[in-house]
């Protein structure tokens, strides 16, 4: 593998995890449980979409092929996206959007933070802008994982089923392959070993703090980061890409 | 338990040196709450560099009922604007 290949790969797994993410999200849009976190949960979903064009475009670039963004976005099929399996789970309920979000967060967050350091500089910069809105992201969701884990005792057995459901999907976080293994050789990538020890932290703290009993290391699901998904992937797909691919080239 | 939140008014303050302004309400289940709400509702945009939030509960209104009584008296009252005073020329923007 090149170096302009893995580098292409490593900016297309962030932008495809911010791209599905804030995807999800948005389908909260008018459906939140109350007014004021509806607007919350599609302002981070809004966020995201911002990270995932900024790296896009910047995949583009590197690409060289003559694609733009929309067309990185809008135009490629399942196999080709290389986000983690988390991040294209179903909403379900506020307690599995919460949950997968803090689940995620708590990665993004220690990945960004090491990120800023890139010797690339271009992506050293999107990072460092990013890094702002992660850490509120994360905030957001620390929040309320505590906030329902130790709520009421219905707002307590939701979490922990969500808890319980997604973290299967958590293990492939911080695994690693060739892509990371050039990148973090050059310097333009984040060792997940490193940020594994806080990551672990953190999502012991926030589970401790929410009176939820992290689930005992079982079979972790993989696949995301070399393109094979779940089902639910392609759904996603098809409601994101319908209208560019039925009415190629149309703009707002 | 209260199963409904509470309603909170919020204040805005847009840049430093200007004072918090009331922007609107919201509902949140706590004051930590509020703040983080108030930050995704009120300040999208822009809009500013800090937050005060407080209950409406712990809000005192005048009446409207007594609004003649309160202000009106104040109308006829012109010697309380400073503007009898004698400036120079010189004097720009005042």
């Amino acid at each position: 593998m090149t170096l302009q290949e893995a580098k292409l790969k490593y900016i297309l797994r962030m932008g495809d995890n911010a791209l599905i993410l804030g995807q999800r999200l948005s389908e909260w849009c008018g459906h939140g449980p109350i007014l004021e976190q509806d607007i919350a949960i599609t302002n981070i979903a809004l966020d995201l979409m911002g990270q995932a064009r900024s790296l896009m475009q910047y995949a583009a670039e590197i690409e060289n092929k003559g694609r733009d963004e929309d067309q990185i976005a809008f135009l490629r099929d399942a196999w080709d996206f290389r986000n983690v399996l988390l991040v294209e789970q179903p909403n379900e309920d506020w307690a599995y959007t919460i949950t997968r979000q803090f689940f995620f967060d708590a990665y993004n967050f220690y990945f960004h933070q090491k990120l800023v350091e890139s010797s690339d500089v271009h992506l050293a910069a999107i990072a460092a802008k990013s890094l702002k809105e992660v850490t509120y992201h994360l905030r957001y969701s620390s929040e309320w994982m505590i906030r329902l884990g130790d709520g009421t005792d219905v707002s307590h057995q939701k979490m922990q089923d969500a808890v319980n459901e997604l973290w299967m999907y958590t293990g492939e976080l911080l695994e690693m392959n060739e892509v990371d293994e050039i990148m973090i050789a050059e310097g333009i990538g984040v060792d997940l070993n490193v940020i594994k020890p806080l990551y672990e932290q953190t999502i012991n703290d926030i589970l401790a703090e929410a009176t939820l009993q992290k689930p005992v290391d079982t079979w972790m699901q993989r696949g995301g980061k070399s393109g094979r998904h779940t089902e639910h992937l392609g759904y996603i797909l098809a409601d994101m890409q319908f209208v560019q691919r039925a009415y190629p080239n149309m703009k707002w | 338990m209260k199963k409904d939140w509470s309603l909170w008014e919020v204040f805005i303050r847009s840049k430093n040196g200007l004072s918090h302004k009331h922007v609107g309400s919201l509902h949140a289940a706590d004051a930590q709450m509020a703040i983080e709400n108030a930050r995704d509702v009120y300040t999208r945009r822009n809009e500013g560099i800090s937050i005060w939030v407080v209950e409406s509960k712990h809000l005192t209104a005048s009446s409207p009922n007594q609004a003649e009584s309160l202000f009106d008296p104040a109308d006829d009252k012109v010697y309380r604007h400073p503007t009898f005073y004698d400036l120079p020329n010189e004097l720009k923007h005042i």
